[in-house]
């Protein structure tokens, strides 16, 4: 068996958009991303809106049909014929709580409802007692089971999202913008409660996340991604104090640090113009149009990510230190 | 010493819902000087951005400033009628809000939106107008404006728009520009050219800005002054050094320890426990005694007051009052041996 909890090989998920009435173009959403997750390991996944992070958390469980590539999960590939008995090992954490939970049901019923769905329970006190234990591991308190969504708060919400993804109790959970729908003090509570959980039940997480700085707190190695495309890969630390590709150097350097010291000397490197349009991608490196340092090989050749250092892979022609 | 820009004093705007009245902004007092930045940070429902609608008077209903001032170079706002409102909006005070994908008019063109607004507040005519927007365009660094004017929302990308509202704003010149939460929709690297773009044109143009933000961050980088805000109230102000080196509310405190830092490793976050106060059901003293590890019998009956920590920072904790008479008790003990 291999090392790795989950590996992605060259994952491609194309969108057809009509451009007329029997034409359509495809909108390359992540266009050739591989990486691995080693259990209980968290990757962050950042980078922009469009970039396709949250495209590559659905495609790997299936909620989209990937066109191609591989979904390797234990060993085994995922495919759309066998991933209801992968559904129970891996589960997703959405984005917006106020949004992905039914309001017409109580907690208890919408965190029962994976175990009626993979019957994982014998006897309706059992299921109440599986209920019960898994609102106190997201620090919920079980009177709260026969409540209804409306009545929590924010970042409470977000804890019956999770109560709800650990109830088949899962190896691997994608966790989608999970913190930026919530206020500050309140981030910091889901996110202990993300690491307390990966401590004691040993989940790996693929935690994707526009905010640098909790990504950094939270993963062990970071993938940055830019326009479909997974541009510098490494260790957490690493991608932050020594980011080799020039998109990454902007983004980081484009973080507002919460110390006015630190933000009256550093230098920002700007990022001139716009994401292209994902429809209409620049030829060869997809950053090309923005990079400070393009050349004529970024245009005609897409680079694909090598390895500069270990565990550091970087898909550019001319990385900088 | 001069006069103050702007002099907000004991400022209270309520929300009359079926649940009973919301005191969404709770008495709070502060001044703006000429040319400076201010920036009022606070979590959603602590009053930042109805503050602003305040300002502007441009509250929905049920919402209406039930008590205190707004002073604009000594005149009262708050007693403007809504034709001398019309004229101070947009020509005096002006603001920008989140998303710029909802504030501006789809069915307009950009060039249509702007001139309006010139036309509305200044005496040029149609063709001075149209000049004048373009070179607003030019300035918040649009490219291709005489393209742009001709173009309808839809057809621009976030940070694009955002910097279509700036033009607007400063279109007619005016003294403060507030700014509610102008990057919050953007992305990190759009969200550094506006935030840029906004520091170059307050030292070019020397207007004052009201910047409203839940990022620590946008305030260390933009701001002079800070004031935070929590429940509807003023716990602490004072210079960006002071509130972020030498914080003296609790709440400050425990804001600035619960957010993950570049610097640091990956050691446990230090969160605000419990969740913010209900508004309709505020609590008889601090409104954020029942989420303070350091709560005290006081804290929980009287309001604490606004207490000078130096000349340049004021907060309204009780801790403050204990330290001091602790310093006192030590001086004396001091003295007596």
């Amino acid at each position: 068996m291999s090392e790795y909890l989950l590996e992605v090989k060259d994952l491609k998920q194309h969108f057809p958009i009509r451009t007329g009435w029997f034409s359509s173009k495809p909108l390359k959403a992540v266009d050739g991303v591989s990486f691995e997750i080693k259990p209980g390991e968290t990757l962050g996944l950042v980078g922009e809106s469009g970039c396709g992070k949250t495209t590559v958390g659905r495609t790997i469980l299936h909620l989209y049909q990937p066109t191609s590539g591989e979904i390797i999960y234990n060993g085994q590939q995922i495919t759309s014929q066998n991933i209801h008995k992968f559904r129970q090992e891996m589960q997703i954490v959405f984005q917006d709580p106020y949004s992905s939970l039914n309001p017409r049901m109580t907690v208890s019923d919408i965190v029962g409802e994976p175990l009626d769905i993979h019957k994982l329970y014998g006897t309706r006190g059992e299921r109440d007692a599986r209920i019960k234990e898994l609102l106190r591991l997201v620090g919920l308190n079980s009177d709260h089971a026969r409540r209804y969504a409306h009545e929590f708060s924010g970042g409470q919400r977000q804890r019956i999202g999770i109560a709800r993804a650990l109830a088949v109790d899962p190896k691997f959970i994608v966790c989608d913008e999970p913190v930026s729908a919530l206020d500050v003090s309140i981030q910091a509570q889901v996110i202990n409660t993300f690491e307390d959980l990966q401590q004691k039940l040993g989940i790996a997480y693929l935690f994707i996340a526009h905010d640098l700085l909790v990504v950094k707190h939270i993963s062990r190695r970071i993938a940055v991604m830019y326009l479909g495309r997974i541009m510098e890969i490494a260790d957490a630390d690493e991608v932050i104090t020594h980011p080799v590709h020039p998109y990454t150097q902007s983004l980081i350097s484009a973080i507002p640090i919460p110390d006015p010291n630190t933000a009256r000397t550093r230098k920002r490197i700007p990022l001139e113009g716009d994401v292209p349009s994902p429809l209409n991608m620049p030829s060869g490196c997809a950053f090309r149009t923005r990079c400070r340092y393009a050349t004529e090989r970024c245009a005609q050749e897409c680079p694909t990510l090598a390895e500069i250092g270990p565990g550091h892979r970087v898909a550019c022609w001319n990385p900088h230190e | 010493m001069n006069e103050p820009l702007l002099q907000v004093k004991n400022l209270c705007t309520s929300f009359n819902v079926d649940s009973g009245e919301v005191r969404a902004v709770n008495g709070i007092s502060f001044n703006l000087d000429k040319g400076r930045v201010l920036g009022i940070v606070g979590e959603s429902g602590s009053g930042k951005s109805v503050t602003a609608y305040s300002i502007m008077r441009i509250l929905v209903e049920p919402g209406r400033i039930t008590d205190g001032q707004i002073l604009y170079n000594g005149e009262d706002i708050v007693k403007y009628s809504e034709k001398q409102m019309r004229e101070f909006r947009g020509k005096r005070v002006s603001i920008i809000f989140q998303d710029p994908m909802t504030s501006l008019n789809p069915v307009y063109t950009i060039g249509n939106q702007l001139r309006e607004a010139i036309l509305l507040h200044t005496d040029r005519n149609r063709e001075q107008a149209n000049a004048r927007a373009l070179e607003m365009l030019r300035l918040v660094g649009v490219n291709e404006p005489e393209k742009r004017l001709k173009q309808y929302p839809h057809e621009l990308s976030g940070g694009m728009r955002q910097r279509v509202m700036i033009a607007m704003a400063l279109a007619c010149e005016p003294d403060i520009l507030i700014a509610d939460e102008p990057t919050t929709a953007l992305d990190v690297t759009i969200q550094a050219q506006i935030l840029e773009l906004m520091q170059s044109l307050q030292k070019k143009l020397g207007m004052a800005i009201i910047m409203i933000t839940h990022d620590l961050g946008v305030i260390a980088d933009m701001c002079d002054e800070i004031i935070v805000m929590y429940a509807g109230r003023i716990c602490e102000r004072g210079t960006a050094d002071e509130i972020f080196y030498n914080p003296r509310h609790e709440y400050t405190k425990g804001l600035l320890r619960s957010i993950p830092r570049l610097e640091t490793g990956h050691e446990r976050l230090i969160p605000i426990a419990g969740s913010p106060v209900d508004l309709t059901n505020m609590p008889k003293g601090c409104s954020f005694a029942s989420r303070c590890d350091n709560c005290m019998k006081i804290c929980l009956s009287t309001l604490p007051e606004e207490l000078d920590i130096n000349d340049f920072h004021k907060a309204s904790c009780w801790m403050n009052v204990k330290q001091v008479y602790e310093e006192a008790a030590a001086e004396k003990e001091a003295e007596s041996k």
